[in-house]
Order: C-alpha cells, then structure tokens, then sequence
C-alpha cells in the first residue's frame, strides 16, 4: 500500500479525520487515515465534554453556529448506522441571578435565530421540574431538548470502523514530520522514514494542525492548546442529573459542566486554561477546588467522595475562535480541517459534508460506491442484557460467560473483539469496552486484560503499553533474573522456594515471635 | 438457564467464604461456594509471605497455605459445591425479605434467587434459603485520592503490584516510591527489594504508620527504607511512563508546597486504604453503613435483608486473616441457626451499638442480650494506655458503665475486640427503652 498512490490521504485519527474518512468511503476513492499515536481518538476527541451541542452558544454568522446546527440533526440517522452510546437527553442553562437571566434571553434569542427545536426559557420551579438535585437558588434558565450526550472516543471507534469496512486504511503510529510533492502527488513521510503517497491531502490533524499546515505551506495561523480538567464521578451518586447542566456562559468559555455521562456516571468539568504545551495533560489541586466549587453551585450535593478519577483534555483553540475549514488556491489539492475545539464534536458529521464539497471542488472526482454499506454490526455490550439473552449468547460463545471487568461487567469476548479491531493497548481496550473505567480502575482487572492481549497478539508481556510509545506496564520477568540459579539450588534444598533460599530472605526467617503479619 | 437449588450461597472464595463454608457443610447444610478467580483462596493466593494463622491455627503460615488449610477441608465435603471462575451478578429476593428497596422479585417468601455467569455454566440460577456475603474489599486507588500530575504508565495499586510479581512473575518497576505505610504497601516494599528493586521512599500523610509496627520493622528498618511520615505526594511527573513526584511536607494539615523536593522513580505504589466491595449487595437493597463502606449487620451478623448474612472485609476491613475467619465462623453459625428456627427468628430483641469519642466503628450494629457478644471496634487515635469505656445508655441519659478495660497501646491501624457475656448484659437492661451500648476511647 505503502508505495501506491492514493486519492486522498487524511492526517489525524480523531473525530473529525474520521467523520471525513467514513463519509469519503461512500466514494470510489483509495483513502489512508494516518494516525501519530498507537491506537485512534486518543488525542483531543478521548478527553472531553462529550456534548452534542444543540446550537445556541455560538452567533449565526460563525461556520461554528452552522455545522453545529447541522452536525446536530444528522446523529439519530448516524446512531442507527453504527451504534455508539448517545442519547438526546437535553441541556439545560442555569441562571443563578437576575443579572444572569440577561445573557440567557440573549442565548434564548440566538438559539430561535439559529434554528434550535423546541428551545424554551425556564421560570425557578420549571427548572426544577427538569433537574430537582439542581441548586433551589436557581433563577431559571434555558432549556433545549435536541441537547445530548455521547461517549466521544466510542463515535470515533465506530467511524473508524465503517470507514475500514468500507475500504479505508487505518495507519498508525504514523508521525508526519515532512512531505515531499512531485507529478502532483504529495509524499508524507514519518518520524521513521516511511511514506505514503496521495493526490490529495486533508489535515485534520487537531492540536498540530498549525504545523502541518505551516509544511503544506498553506495558510499561518496558531493553534493554542487549551487545558480542561475534569473529574469523573462514581455511578451510584445520588444527585446525578438527567439533563446536562451548563452555567451562563463567559466570553471564552461554556463554563463548568455538569454532565451524565451515557454510562451511567457523572462527569464535572472542563477548566478552560491557555497553555504552551500540547501534550500537557496534568491536573493540578486549584482546579480541582474550582470545579468542585463551580460545580457545586449548580448541583450541591455534589461529592468529593464519588471521584472515580480525574483527567485534562487539550482542545485546539484557533486565532479568531471559529473553525479553519478551506482550501487554498496557491496549494492545490489540501485541505485544513483545523481548529476543531467545542462544538466540533457535535459538528463532525457536517464537517466531513464541508470538506468532501470543498474535496469536490478540487477536482477531486466522487463517483459513489454501489457495495458501500453505512451500517455496523451492534457491539455485544454483555451489561445492557438480561438473564435469558445473557445465557444465549454464552452458548453461543462460552467467553462471554467469563466476567474480567466486575465493576463495569465486561466479558473476555467482549475484550477479544477489542483487540481485534486494533485496540492492543490498555487505554484502548479501556475506551473500546469500559473495562478499567469503573470504581476499581483496573485493580483487579489489568493483569487479566494484559494476560488477554499477550494471547490474543502475540506481544510479549513487557512490551504491553498503557497507551503506546514508551507507556509500558512491566519491567519484565522475575524468572529471567533467577536463571541458572534455579537449576542448583533446586536439587540441593528442600522446602521453601528456591528465590527465597538463595537471597536469605526474611520471607522465609521468621524474626517475629509471634508476628501478626497483617493478610492485607 | 440452568437451575440449581441450595441451602445457602456464599459469595466469594477467599479467606472469609472459606470459613463460613465450612461451618455451614458440617452443620449438614448444602452450600455453593462461588468464587470468580479460577482457584480458592482469593487474595490470600498472592500473599506469599508469612505471619499468618498464629492466632486461628496457632502456628505461623503464609497466605498459600492458610488458604490451603481450608481448602482441603471444604473441597472434598460432599455438601458444597465449588463454582469457579463463576460471577455473582444478581440477587433477587422476595419482597418480604427487604425493607428497603422496592427491587424484590415474587419469590415465596424467604427465597432468594442468585444469577451467577460463567464460561461454564452459562447463566446459572441457584435458589436458596441464605446467602453470606463474603465478597472481600478492593484498593483505593489513585482517583480516590486524587493526585495531581500527568496519567502516566507505572502506577499501580501495591495488591496489583504484588499479584503480577506474585503469580505473573513479572516486575513493575525498578525505581520505586510507594505512596500509604498501609500493610500490602510494607510488604510490597520488602518484595520489590527482594526482587531487586529500589524502593526510594515510603510516604504517608499521617503522622504514624497506617500499617502494623511489625510491617514497619520487618519491611522497612530491616531494609534502610525511608518512611517519610507526615508527607504527600503533591504531583506526579511523566508522559509514558512515571518519572519522578514531588514529595511535600504536611504540617497542621496543611501541605507546605516551598518545602516540596522531588525524587526521580518508574514506579508508584499505592497503599492508601480498602475498600469493602458491596456493589452487588447494594444492588439488592443491603443497607451499607458509611463508615466502614460495609453492611449494616444485627447481633447476629445478618444484613437488613432477611436471611442475608456479612463476614469478613466486605464487613469492615480486619488487620488480621485470623479474625475474618473466626468472624466467618460466627457469622455461618447464625445463618444455620437462622435455618433451623425460621419462622420464630429473631429469638430476642436486640439494641443499638453506638460508636461514640475516639472510635470510628462498632461491629455489629446492635447487640443480642441473649448471647454472649463479641464486637470488633477501631480507634481513631494514637494512644498509650487508653481507656476503653463502655456504657449503657439510655433515654434519661443516666449512663452506667457496663465496662471499663485498659488498653496498652491503640491506634487507627489495629482493630480491637471484646467480649461481652450475656449475664452482664442482662444486669444492665431496662424494660421498653432502647437500651444503647455506647462505646468510647478515652
């Protein structure tokens, strides 16, 4: 593949990479999805809100607004052809004061003008109709029912998915440090010498789209990495909401969310925090304190408690603040998919419709393909079954039987099929499946998923990551340490182990009289 | 679905559901043992060290062979059957069982039904009289305690550590800081030396050891590993993989961040705290008590759901595996006693235990005037020579003082027990009132 010429080539594997790859392979085009990192998704589209926007945050005149709008109505039909968890539970606004109410009028105003169905303003006890854990302060609000939720990175997975059913290669660990342009054909080449060849290239490159539009040479513009924490919290929280609830928002930002999460868990967050490196994903202890503290003024039973775990996502703010989606005359044949922060997200679908019309314009011609199928098998999610379905499926295949996840309830197959579709590495089969996302983060379960992909692939257990490159989990055997040594020792003592024999131990010299050693 | 009909089911195969197996097959009931792991023993299996059994077997073991002790004795009695690698998912029982949640089934009363999955048996339904809970506890793990820093590779709970050096045979790590001086952070200390590690530093946030003194000694003294009491760990540093925290001084409670140094590692342990794993009693309406995360149990270890008993750390987390098995003794008794006298259960009323200064729990929850009692309390302070007070209470607020008793040496760490007979008991007791056992450390 690696020496053939391809029609487009698109740089980055996250949502919007993926929206363009999936709509692409409707057409009779050899397409690569090149991916920097081990596994897809696991830049800027892992960690965030996880918000289908419903369009009245961003004025009408934006290419935010618009592909937002758009972007908004096209996941019912996208949901029925590939099946990742989402679900239209609405947003709603919060004003906590009179001087509040204002601004939410004018997101009440923007939202009609921009098309949002069945947006209302919210009076106190309306408001507390629709979320009764949120804060009694409340003056009221904004309410818009298309609003809704989804698990980021599984979207992306399935996008991948339909895209490499439909034809589309998936490359990753693929670093495009330079290109090279010849008879029309722009070469990538990698951080380790490979390349691939394409006619046409798409930068959806997220939080490096500056730089790679920078060597296409085509339009200056600075990404600046944008830092949100968040928390997650436990599954059992009594005051989790129905509805996602945003503050009044602020000149740079939607706020402090409240989310619930399509699985059942509670997410607060994100900060909005401009900083220099890209792949600075650290929290810190004063937004831990702001988020409980921002969070807790719209939902006060909110508890420190119920943390499962704590992360930061990087968002790619563009200068000017709306989304970079053009061509160039004096670069032919790229695209800059670039700045593609919040709602990008709700807006992929629509973006990839801009671009294959901007594609379209390039010369690129699109001539459908007659065997392209949209639609996914469902996912086997062994927690969402009842008993009899439950039992059915085991004849089927035993290993659903065998639990590995217990606090999420995920099965061995369910992890099989996870590796299977590429995702070798923990934190991939941990987005795939929620295996390591619950209370016990993978206490007990981490060793047996390790155990799995070894089996499964192959990899030797030390080259095992948490999330490619140079994350790995274990140092390497104990027993290649001890070889040789076992061979004497073994024939000459007796009892003990042998390890313990050789080293002297205090495993095996009791120098406690009557020591309570604890079991825990 | 395949059917199964048994006197009782106790979930979870390790130290405290080995016990309590036992007890029940030799009382001539039918018990399923279900375990999720592919062998007996649960945790025990990975403790490999020493200083087990003196009080239970009066001889010192390690964990392998406390388990095995019970092991041999419970796997060839004919009244349990073993199911491994199978996973309690579902409880289900009759409405008349649960005071506290609507989720009851029409079962006849005082059945319950347990779905269990596995490779083997497909969904499995076993219909029982009495279920013992005995599921065990899970690690506190990094989330809980929210660090800051970066997610890097590396981090590990100390159980988690010590199973993949344990039974993988692998290591995680070469340089190695362990955050909690709780007791499987002590011993992975010692083990990650032994396996030719570095342990740097041992960091705890109070101002004394949350482990035993003899884990203390044994693991860290004898090795020249720093305890650094009184600290945390305020930021962890790396992109793949851990490469250094930074350690900070806490005074007054409060961290002083200008006296923060850092110390380079690979690895992270933490040893911070168990939790009792009671996800699948809650989902049946098992009210937790949120002190110990553990069930609410009466005089006679039975939850707030009828015929449901609770034994071991699932219960409250026990510094020694001797008591979980005397407690998982006790607490099967109560479940035959329980099956022979349905109907007329409970014998006796029984009344509140209170846990009141200086003490953060009291086990069970109430008291039996009945029998002789035996309750299980932990302090929250450091003391020599504390006083151990225990009174009757009551709506007057005339208070008598049932019993008073020294204690050389308490602290959060170690868990106390006492006996209480029946006959003294009685001597306290006043007719219609609530009779309140109030316990306190001064």
């Amino acid at each position: 593949m690696k020496n053939k010429v391809l029609d487009v080539a698109i740089i980055g594997a996250g949502v919007t990479g993926a929206s363009i790859a999936r709509k692409l392979s409707a057409y009779k085009l050899d397409i690569a999805l090149i991916e920097k990192e081990t596994d897809v998704a696991f830049g800027v589209s892992k960690a965030n809100s996880g918000i289908i926007h419903a369009g009245f945050h961003h004025p009408p005149v934006t290419l935010k607004s618009k592909l937002e709008i758009m972007g908004n109505s096209m996941f019912d039909q996208l949901n029925r052809e590939l099946h990742f968890p989402f679900k239209r539970c609405g947003i709603i606004v919060a004003a906590m004061s009179v001087e509040e109410m204002k601004t939410i009028q004018e997101l009440y105003q923007r939202g009609v003008n921009n098309g949002v169905i069945g947006i209302e303003l919210c009076n106190r006890s309306r408001m507390l109709e629709l979320e009764p854990n949120l804060n009694s302060d409340v003056t009221g609000g904004l309410y818009a029912p298309t609003g809704g939720i989804i698990e980021p990175y599984r979207f992306v997975f399935s996008l991948v998915e339909s895209a490499r059913k439909n034809g589309v290669n998936i490359i990753t660990n693929f670093e495009v440090v330079d290109k090279r342009e010849t008879n029309n054909t722009y070469t990538l080449i990698s951080s380790t010498g490979e390349s691939i060849k394409a006619r046409y290239v798409i930068n959806a490159s997220g939080l490096y789209a500056d730089k790679i539009s920078e060597l296409f040479g085509a339009k200056k513009f600075k990404i600046t990495p944008r830092k949100g924490e968040y928390y997650l919290l436990d599954k059992s929280s009594s005051y989790r909401p129905s509805r996602v609830i945003f503050p009044v928002p602020t000149k740079i930002s939607k706020g402090i969310l409240v989310v619930p999460t399509v699985e059942g868990t509670t997410l607060i967050g994100p900060t909005a925090e401009n900083i220099n490196d890209r792949e600075d994903f650290s929290t810190s202890i004063e937004n831990f304190e702001k988020i409980f503290y921002a969070t807790r003024r719209l939902v006060p039973a909110i508890s420190e408690r119920d943390i499962i775990t704590s992360f930061a996502g990087v968002r790619p703010a563009a200068e000017g603040g709306d989304f970079i989606i053009e061509s160039y005359p004096d670069v032919p044949k790229f695209i800059n998919a670039a700045g593609i922060q919040s709602p990008g997200l709700t807006a992929s679908p629509a973006i990839a419709e801009y671009v294959k019309d901007l594609l379209k314009k390039q010369g690129c011609r699109l001539v459908e393909k007659p065997d392209y199928d949209p639609y996914l098998d469902e996912t086997v999610k062994l927690r969402e079954m009842d008993h009899s379905s439950a039992d059915q499926l085991f004849q089927k295949d035993p290993r659903y039987g065998n639990i590995i996840c217990r606090c999420e309830n995920v099965s061995e197959a369910e992890i099989v099929h996870a590796i299977h579709q590429g995702h070798t590495t923990l934190d991939g089969i941990k987005f795939y499946t929620r295996a390591q996302m619950g209370r016990c983060q993978g206490g007990f379960c981490s060793y047996k998923i390790i155990k799995i992909i070894h089996r499964e692939t192959g990899l030797p257990f030390e080259k095992i990551t948490k999330r490619g490159r140079e994350s790995y989990i274990l140092k390497g055997s104990i027993e290649d340490d001890w070889k040789g040594v076992v061979e004497v020792t073994n024939t000459s003592l007796q009892g003990g182990t042998t390890r313990d024999m050789q080293t002297g131990s205090p495993d095996n010299n009791a120098q406690s009289a009557g020591g309570n050693e604890g079991n825990t | 679905m395949r059917e199964a009909v048994f006197d009782t089911v106790v979930v979870g195969g390790g130290a405290a559901g080995l016990a309590a197996s036992k007890i029940i097959a030799e009382r001539g009931y039918r018990v399923a043992l279900v375990e999720r792991e592919n062998r007996l023993g649960g945790i025990l299996n990975q403790c490999i060290h020493n200083g087990f059994g003196l009080h239970y077997f009066k001889e010192e073991l390690t964990g392998p062979e406390y388990a095995q002790r019970f092991i041999e004795t419970t796997a060839g009695t004919p009244n349990i059957e073993v199911f491994l690698e199978t996973t309690v998912m579902d409880v289900k029982t009759s409405r008349a069982d649960n005071n506290n949640s609507g989720k009851g089934s029409t079962n006849s009363p005082g059945t319950k039904e347990v779905f269990c999955y596995s490779s083997r048996y497909g969904v499995l339904k076993i219909i029982t009289k009495t279920i013992v809970l005995a599921m065990g506890s899970r690690e506190r793990n990094r989330g809980n305690i929210g660090i800051p820093g970066t997610r890097p590779a590396g981090i590990f709970t100390a159980g988690l550590a010590q199973r993949f050096v344990n039974i993988e045979g692998y290591s995680p790590g070469e340089n190695v800081v362990i955050i909690g001086s709780g007791d499987i952070g002590l011993i992975m200390a010692r083990r990650m030396t032994l396996i030719g590690a570095r342990v740097l530093a041992v960091i705890e946030i109070q101002p004394y050891p949350s482990g035993l003194t003899r884990n203390i000694v044994q693991c860290l003294r004898d090795f020249d590993i720093p305890l650094h009491l009184s600290h945390i760990v305020s930021r962890i540093y790396g992109r793949d993989r851990v490469e250094a925290v930074d350690v900070t001084p806490v005074r007054n409670g409060k961290p002083e961040m200008e006296e923060t140094f850092k110390i380079k590692c690979d690895t992270l342990l933490l040893s911070v705290g168990l939790v009792p794993e009671n996800e699948l009693s809650k989902k049946f309406g098992v009210k937790i008590n949120p002190e110990t995360g553990g069930a609410v149990v009466d005089a006679h270890m039975m939850t707030s759901v009828d015929g449901v008993f609770s034994c071991g750390n699932v219960l409250h987390i026990h510094d020694l595996v001797d008591y979980v098995s005397e407690e998982s003794i006790a607490a099967a008794s109560f479940a035959c006693d329980y099956m022979e006298e349905r109907g007329k259960w409970p014998a006796a009323e029984q009344f509140p235990t209170v846990a009141s200064s200086n003490i953060k729990y009291v086990i069970p929850n109430s008291y039996d005037p009945e029998i002789n009692n035996r309750f299980f309390f932990r302090p929250m302070i450091v003391k020599n020579n504390a006083k151990l007070c225990i009174r009757m209470e009551n709506e007057d607020k005339e208070q008598k003082t049932l019993l008073e008793k020294r204690l050389l040496h308490v602290q959060p760490s170690e868990m106390v027990s006492v006996n209480i007979k029946s006959e003294r008991i009685k001597e306290f007791l006043r007719d219609g009132e609530e009779n309140r056992l109030v316990f306190s450390i001064q």
